[in-house]
């Protein structure tokens, strides 16, 4: 029984947080959003470097073969440096593609990723708030897809798309090459500048099948879940401590405003919800891949909870810095939109609720 | 990352349990919750009960932190090897050890600065549970900010003479002995005029007077002491340390283990009374308000019983708890209180029943628990306190001003 983590993910994190402290403060970070494709090719290939894309990609197709905790663990470091990138896109799609029986597609695309050589992404939820394999209402046919993603991760920037779609045997996933005939990506302008999505629309697409089943998509939905409950809590963490050390710097009636018992109470209620929920997306992770009874209902909750809690902490963040937080120049509002992503993308926390009841068997 | 035990502790998990399976049937058998469950404060010390703790401690299963000498069972500290106790006592619902304030408190500090007369007089006892005890800190000028206390004692001829009022005591009502803060340096400021003294509560000019809180009953009193006296050696530590001395804090692995088994108890009764009652025609737990919300408690659960796991394994490896360990009182005690009000909203209207009212659900245990809840939050260290607590070593924010 141990509850906590190896030297090696203490060396992960500490290696991710070094790289991005020297190569990703916000200065980059802001160049990044402002560009035109939201997607800074040195970076990833920097993070590609250090093995991030390859972490839970089998060692035979060139990645580390670890585990979504170790994925989760980057995800916490990328978060609370607000790195830009495809990481999310491209942790989900290669999860779904390695556990694919397609030995082809994982021989092409896999040790390509992990390269950094190549992005993929999984371009799952629909119009309306779709995210449940089975309302879902792209089709294919015959090796060609067609139907609408209105928002696909990091879709502009991507070599292949995996869809989620329905064929006459029901949900399933397959491959799409982005520059294929029938791929018609649209960028947009998102409120978390740091990932991009993009509206996908497919007419005759050509697809390979790689994966058969809801049970795949649905694989890739709860690594996601987790890997944003994981991004959550990096980037709350890190709304706190900017915080904190404000509170300390800030003099306000011949004070450090982190006096004032309003501000310490807030900081320390903050601290006390946060400090126990970095337990549940461990838990969570460590489920995904170790107790499969427990996997599904863990990612809805940990989803749930933690973005809860990284709206909160980039709220109360914003409010105890007063006027500047309020500001562009200041950094805070990154990380509030990117709790803005973290909340919205694959379903927000109500619908991550009824869905962990109705698994609960309430 | 491992959740399950090795080899060596499943081992000693087939060990307890066939220690357990021999020694202890529970004659009651399953019971249905009731409030002293909920609140953990069911702790039986009938003679069969003490025969059986002795038995547990004889085999290395209870109080492994206290020397074999002074009644304990003496073990090298193992946390996980607690936590597998703990489980297995708990399942088999038998007598565990005695979680009071004299074996959490008042054992810690004397094993720490005790004589070894007052180790060797008042440990064992305590630990069985046959000698109770209260704690005499509160005051009624003296809360929160405890070092203001007034409670003084005078030195007098081989005895401290007593004189003041103690308040919010639980239990005095029961105890034979109180741990006390006393006033014994008037001349020194606050902390430094304080010595933590024992008091047999059988002395002349001590009056307990029942004080009835919130939900009816009377568990905490007044203790009012005119000239008691108390023999010179009855002091723990030295004179004008009493500060210092009542810090003794638990430090060992028991302060780790056991707070989130009583609140998933009661959101499993939350459960169940939401599929046992209806709310617009269909069980309540079929309503969408209510799911949610059982689910948003359930996550804040399962981070309590996860965030258990990380402080134990840190405890295990060696590494100190830091902000992980400061949260854990304000965390649990405010989602008791959100489990206990999810439950009076699922009651709806019948939440009006009092406890006992014979169409009450739960036998309106749930009530009682809501009310149970804001004691917890206050008892030993309000939320405002823990607050602070969090803020300042946690986070290192600026201490509050104090005169």
């Amino acid at each position: 029984m141990d509850f906590g983590l190896s030297d090696d993910q203490f060396l992960l994190k500490d290696t991710i947080r070094r790289y991005l402290e020297s190569e990703c403060p916000t200065t980059r970070v802001r160049a990044v959003m402002e560009s035109e494709t939201g997607h800074d090719p040195a970076l990833w290939q920097g993070l590609a470097d250090l093995g991030v894309p390859g972490l839970a990609i089998p060692t035979a197709h060139g990645g580390s073969g670890l585990e979504l905790l170790d994925l989760a663990l980057a995800a916490e470091e990328l978060g609370g440096a607000c790195t830009p990138g495809p990481f999310l896109a491209c942790a989900m799609a290669a999860g779904a593609l390695a556990a694919s029986d397609d030995t082809d597609a994982k021989a092409r695309w896999l040790p390509a990723v992990a390269a950094g050589r190549a992005i993929v992404t999984l371009a799952l939820g629909e119009d309306g708030g779709v995210w449940d394999a089975a309302r879902l209402r792209s089709r294919a046919r015959d090796g060609r897809l067609s139907g609408r993603k209105p928002l696909v991760p990091a879709a502009a920037v991507a070599d292949a798309i995996l869809v989620a779609a329905l064929d006459d045997g029901g949900p399933g996933l397959w491959l799409v090459e982005r520059r294929a005939p029938g791929v018609d990506v649209a960028p947009l302008r998102g409120t978390d500048m740091t990932r991009r999505v993009a509206a996908v629309t497919l007419t005759d697409a050509p697809g390979i099948k790689v994966a058969e089943g809801r049970r795949a998509i649905d694989r890739a939905r709860d690594a996601g879940l987790v890997l944003l409950a994981a991004d959550a809590y990096g980037g709350a963490r890190r709304c706190l401590e900017m915080t904190v050390r404000y509170a300390l710097a800030r003099e306000q009636f011949g004070q450090p405003i982190g006096a004032f018992q309003g501000v310490k109470h807030q900081l320390a209620d903050l601290a006390t919800d946060l400090e126990p929920a970095l337990s549940l997306w461990w838990y969570a992770a460590h489920a995904h891949d170790h107790i499969p009874d427990r996997a599904e209902r863990h990612a809805a909750l940990a989803k749930a909870h933690l973005t809860d809690l990284y709206d909160r902490a980039a709220r109360v963040a914003t409010e105890l810095h007063g006027g500047i937080g309020f500001t562009w120049e200041y950094d805070l509002h990154l990380w509030f939109r990117r709790a803005v992503f973290d909340r919205a993308f694959l379903g927000d926390a109500e619908s991550q609720r009824l869905r962990a009841a109705d698994l609960a068997g309430w | 990352m491992n959740l399950s035990y090795s080899a060596e502790y499943e081992r000693f998990r087939a060990e307890v349990r066939h220690f357990l399976a021999e020694q202890w049937s529970d004659p009651g058998g399953e019971r249905a919750a009731s409030l002293a469950d909920l609140t953990g404060a069911h702790v039986r010390t009938d003679a069969r009960a003490t025969a059986f703790r002795l038995l547990a401690i004889e085999r290395g299963y209870l109080y492994r932190h206290v020397p074999r000498r002074y009644g304990g069972s003496e073990q090298p500290a193992d946390p996980l090897k607690s936590a597998i106790i703990a489980d297995e006592f708990r399942r088999a619902r038998a007598p565990y050890e005695i979680m009071g304030q004299g074996p959490s408190m008042l054992v810690p500090t004397l094993l720490e600065h005790g004589t070894e007369t007052q180790k060797e007089r008042f440990i064992r006892d305590t630990l069985l549970g046959t000698l109770r005890w209260c704690q005499g800190y509160s005051e009624p000028g003296a809360g929160s900010d405890l070092a203001s206390l007034r409670t003084r004692a005078v030195l007098e001829d081989g005895h401290w003479v007593v004189t003041g009022q103690k308040i919010w005591t639980s239990n005095a009502q029961d105890a034979e002995w109180m741990f006390a803060l006393v006033r014994t340096e008037p001349e020194k400021p606050k902390h430094d005029g304080l010595s933590y003294l024992l008091i047999d509560m059988k002395t002349p000019g001590i009056e307990v007077r029942p004080l009835r809180q919130m939900t009816g009953d009377a568990d905490f009193n007044e203790v009012f002491l005119e000239n008691v006296r108390v023999p010179e050696a009855n002091i723990v530590g030295r004179r004008g340390q009493g500060w210092v001395v009542s810090r003794s804090t638990l430090k060992h692995e028991r302060a780790l283990i056991g707070g989130a088994h009583l609140t998933r108890r009661t959101f499993d009764g939350l459960v169940m009374l939401a599929r046992a009652l209806e709310r617009d025609g269909r069980p309540a737990i079929q309503d969408p308000v209510i799911r949610n919300r059982l689910a948003e408690l359930e996550a804040r659960l399962l981070a309590a019983e996860y965030h258990g796991y990380r402080l134990l394994t840190m405890s295990a490896r060696g590494t100190e708890p830091g902000l992980g360990g400061l949260v854990t009182k304000l965390y649990s005690t405010v989602l008791g209180y959100d489990i206990a009000k999810l439950a009076m909203d699922v009651m709806a209207d019948r939440g009006l029943l009092a406890p006992g009212e014979a169409n009450a659900p739960a036998m309106g245990m749930f009530g009682l628990a809501y009310m149970w809840s804001l004691g917890v939050l206050i008892a030993g260290g309000a939320a405002n306190i823990q607050r602070n607590i969090v803020a300042e070593r946690g986070l290192g924010l600026p201490r509050d001003p104090r005169k």
